[in-house]
């Protein structure tokens, strides 16, 4: 097998990946960085994020806020003396994206502009129209290019962590067009791989997103974070899920049921007016809007389309000169999807998986407890995100994060020795029998789309928005055997040539890992607390809750999830308020 | 098990393939009529120097009936070529006026205002 | 039309480990009214042939992974409607690889070439003077944000480089994505990169190659406008080339 002897080895160049890799470069230019990533940098999820970036912008506004309204947001899960960090970074970092060419949206005078966003009491968020993921991600990417230290191998596939003395070794990957499988020797590896909401069957994530890098980390004995925590993003287009921005509602939309009635200011976030008004109806958080979607639909008030249950998202009272000044992709992606003109007609939504907020440990200087392994981005648990993220703090997070974990990568790969080439061999040998084995598997009772499927339903079913003991109970069940039905998966394809049926296979295995960690964790967590509801505890439970899930991994059994303390500096549980009362 | 990547080639009838292409092809081909003619007209200019016979020769070969034919389809090709020019001229140069791209219109109706001036001032001499 | 109308969905495969050429393979695929040619092609891939190869992700038309020719055009197949090229859910629907590209296989091209050629071009703010992060950000009106805005949009999915025959004539031809983005970063204020970009985009491969035949523009997804961009480098660098020969010295800056 080939071996590449590389300082940084960083998985996944989206929006932290090409951060990390350029914070590593511009920390030491000596060091080598490869970045490897499953397809070409510009296909990245950071690619789909629309709204926009948060970070502390005008002079009324302050840290203090911004750390307030995240760690409510997060209903008190979030790490505070991360968020502390992050809300200081932010505007930096953003300064900085600025300064590699992304092209912000102005204010009249040529300054940065931003919008209202959920859960935001000032504006705060800078936005590159309704793009702002594209545009990030690309300014990242060509900006990337400028350092000759960072080497990128596209197409290639990271399947397992090499561990060598409890230490980070390297990684075991394969090159997808010709199947040729290395090692990649490290000093220090960085895994930006992204969420898991592919585990899910609605979801505005795109094909990649399966959880790889998290699964990598689980197996290599890393702790999983806040599974259960799962954010349903609440417009995204009926039957394909496609995200529609929390912009459009930023911009002053509306959402309103069957009877045309604005349904929010029954959960708590009215009054309706003023309208549009910080924190208050559609802009409250997004486990809020979600869960009120369902309560409707117990109700029997949503509009009944030809995808099932919707509700209506009225843009019409924003103008055409507006929508097409600041939500151009929206109109275009309404228009072609559901054959709506948002100028016209409202747009059918309904809640969509969107984001993980749980993910690999990490502290808050994006180190896991494996020396020399760090994370960032949406795989990564710091947390700042707690048990709901507000929209537009993730792409800051993979900026700050990002940056965070190249410079610490860098520096700890200054100061230790290359690992031995001998051990990492013959660890990537037994990782990749399991790759070779589902590849040359001739026959199998089990195909991946129909585990896919099982997968998917059983998620959706047991651990959707609102979930039970039986629910979660019975998901668990399904997922244990899921698990043990996989080693019996065989593929069509037996090419060793742009083998993207193995890839396929490799996914699920992992996502199916990784859906045991978000049932178990939910089942344990007796509670409800942001984007986890329980119908059986309706409550927040601070006494005994409030604190992160650990899922480790057991090999052959479901995980086993303990707990670990949030850390609290400076501001207690409380009450989350929005509408009227939120000031 | 191995990669072995196929390598297209464009054949040499790539263009009959769109109609898209098929038009392309036909400006570009207006083009050598537009270049002939302007050839012609060096020429002209050079006999002119050379004085009153050599002028009156290069009229006769002008009335010739070929050359009559060429110049009828020269002018037809030479106006189909300057109307596709004056219609990409917006894409080609972008005017911005406030904070607003100047629409296509007014750039490409300057160009026949333009045109139709430079016609006039040249008939006008001709008739004097 | 009822539930089981099905089409034809007729793409042209290529195993490398078996086939010397790409081969016409046809399957008969269900109808279904929102559906897209993409997922007539996971249909297949999940019902009928798990070997079917081709690149996708986002299905929103914005990571540029899906591109593929499609009855003959350059076309994203995560926005290419079913409902639009088929009459009452039933006919035929060739699918190939992107034109003028090796093929790796099936739909798959190989486009390392294109990720040369825009790198070739230094896609990133240039600078003779770093600004430092506490000064904040660049003043850039919006009527200057405006003037570049339109080249930013490239999602990078070579639609515009099957469409060119300049393209498929000459490889070495840098192309229409890396040369609209070279003009983007050349129009933004905040660059000051524009010579060290010359070398590349003025040179004969480079905007040279360009004939404006303006079929990159005309199947661009996004609205990029690459023809014009070229155009516009074209005439800079007459106006250059013209100054460079007019004023002594100057060529040498």
């Amino acid at each position: 097998m080939d071996v590449i002897e590389t300082d940084i080895a960083i998985v996944g160049a989206g929006g932290a990946g090409l951060r990390a890799a350029i914070a590593a470069a511009e920390a030491d230019p000596t060091l080598s960085v490869t970045l490897l990533s499953k397809v070409y940098p510009m296909r990245s999820h950071t690619v789909a994020a629309e709204g926009g970036a948060a970070g502390v912008a005008k002079a009324e506004d302050s840290l203090d806020n911004h750390f307030n309204d995240t760690v409510s947001g997060g209903d008190w899960l979030c790490d505070q003396d991360a968020v502390d960090f992050f809300v200081a970074q932010a505007p930096k970092e953003l300064v900085r994206t600025e300064h590699w060419g992304c092209p912000w949206s102005r204010t009249p005078d040529g300054k940065v502009a931003v919008r209202p966003f959920g859960g935001m009491k000032i504006e705060r968020t800078w936005y590159a129209a309704d793009k702002t993921g594209f545009h990030l991600l690309h300014t990242l990417f060509q900006t990337s290019m400028k350092y000759p230290s960072v080497k990128r191998m596209d197409e290639v596939y990271t399947t397992d962590l090499l561990i060598e003395d409890g230490r980070i070794a390297g990684v075991l990957a394969h090159e997808i067009r010709s199947g040729k499988p290395m090692v990649i020797l490290a000093r220090s590896v960085i895994i930006c791989t992204g969420g898991a909401g592919r585990v899910f069957p609605f979801t505005t994530n795109g094909a990649i997103k399966t959880g790889d890098g998290m699964a990598m980390a689980f197996r290599a004995g890393v702790p999983l974070k806040d599974m259960e925590f799962v954010q349903y993003h609440p417009t995204g287009l009926p039957g394909t899920g496609i995200l529609i921005s929390e912009a459009a509602r930023g911009e002053g939309g509306i959402l309103v049921n069957k009877d045309g009635y604005r349904y929010l200011q029954d959960y708590g976030m009215g009054p309706p007016d003023p309208w549009p008004r910080k924190k208050a109806m559609e802009l409250g958080p997004r486990d809020r809007l979600s869960q009120a979607f369902w309560q409707e639909q117990q109700k029997g008030r949503c509009i009944d389309s030809k995808w099932g249950d919707v509700m209506h998202l009225d843009l019409r009272h924003l103008g055409e000169a507006k929508i097409a000044e600041r939500l151009p992709f929206i109109r275009d992606l309404a228009k072609a999807y559901v054959g709506v003109d948002v100028v016209n007609a409202p747009i059918p939504v309904r809640p969509v998986v969107h984001y993980t907020m749980g993910g690999i440990h990490t502290d808050i200087t994006a180190a896991t407890p494996v020396p020399g392994l760090y994370a960032a981005g949406e795989c990564a648990c710091v947390s700042i995100n707690g048990a709901n993220r507000l929209g537009s703090n993730s792409l800051t997070e993979l900026l700050v994060f990002g940056a965070v974990a190249g410079r610490n990568a860098a520096a700890h790969a200054r100061g230790v020795p290359m690992p031995s080439r001998t051990n990492a061999l013959a660890q990537a040998d037994g990782h990749r029998k399991r790759v070779v084995d589902l590849l040359e598997r001739s026959k199998g009772t089990e195909s991946v789309v129909g585990l896919r499927t099982a997968l998917n339903d059983t998620m959706e079913t047991g651990c959707g928005i609102y979930r039970t003991e039986d629910s979660l109970r019975a998901t668990v069940d399904t997922l244990a055997t899921l698990r043990q039905r996989f080693a019996n998966v065989a593929i069509d394809d037996k090419s060793g040539v742009y083998n993207t049926d193995l890839t396929g296979a490799i996914e699920l295995g992992n996502m199916i890992e990784i859906g045991e960690c978000m049932a178990l964790s939910a089942l344990q967590r007796t509670e409800s607390r942001g984007s986890h509801q329980r119908l059986d505890h309706p409550a927040r439970d601070d006494g005994a809750f409030l604190k992160h899930s650990m899922a480790h991994r057991v090999e052959g059994e479901p995980p086993r999830v303990d707990y670990r303390d949030v850390v609290i500096t400076r501001s207690q549980p409380a009450e989350r308020v929005y509408g009227g009362e939120a000031k | 098990m191995s990669r072995k990547p196929y390598e297209p080639t464009l054949p040499n009838t790539w263009w009959l393939e769109k109609p898209f292409y098929i038009r392309y092809m036909l400006r570009e081909f207006t083009s050598f009529f537009v270049g002939a003619y302007v050839a012609i007209l060096i020429v002209g200019l050079w006999q002119l120097s050379q004085g009153p016979d050599a002028w009156g020769s290069f009229l006769g070969v002008l009335s010739h009936p070929a050359s009559v034919v060429f110049h009828v389809l020269a002018f037809v090709f030479a106006t189909f070529h300057t109307v596709t020019w004056f219609a990409l001229t917006p894409r080609t140069t972008p005017i911005m006026r406030g904070d607003h791209f100047v629409p296509p219109g007014p750039i490409i109706g300057a160009q026949y205002a333009v045109w139709a001036v430079a016609s006039i001032v040249v008939l006008v001499a001709v008739l004097w | 039309m009822s539930d089981d109308t099905t089409f034809t969905l007729e793409v042209l495969r290529y195993n490398p480990e078996s086939d010397d050429v790409p081969r016409a393979e046809k399957f008969t695929v269900p109808y279904q009214e929102d559906w897209v040619v993409l997922d007539a092609l996971n249909w297949v891939k999940d019902n009928v042939d798990g070997s079917l190869t081709y690149r996708w992700s986002c299905h929103m038309a914005v990571c540029g992974s899906c591109g593929m020719m499609i009855n003959n055009e350059p076309t994203l197949s995560c926005k290419a409607f079913l409902r639009d090229y088929l009459k009452d859910g039933t006919g035929t629907i060739t699918v190939g690889a992107l034109k003028n590209f090796p093929i790796e296989k099936d739909l798959v091209i190989v486009m390392d070439s294109f990720m040369e050629k825009l790198e070739a071009v230094k896609p990133w703010i240039i600078r003779s003077t770093e600004k430092p992060l506490d000064e904040g950000t660049f003043t850039q009106l919006p009527k200057q944000l405006k003037r570049f805005k339109r080249h930013t949009m490239c999602i990078n999915c070579l639609l515009c480089y099957a469409a060119c025959p300049q393209v498929g004539l000459n490889p070495g031809f840098i192309g229409p994505a890396a040369l609209a983005l070279a003009h983007r970063y050349n129009l933004d204020t905040r660059d000051q990169g524009k010579d060290l970009r010359k070398d590349v985009t003025a040179s004969e491969d480079g905007v040279w190659e360009c004939t404006f035949v303006s079929a990159c523009s005309e199947v661009c997804p996004k609205d990029v406008e690459p023809a014009g961009a070229i155009q516009e480098q074209k005439i800079e660098s007459s106006i250059d080339w013209a100054l460079d020969h007019l004023i002594p010295g100057r060529k040498a800056r």
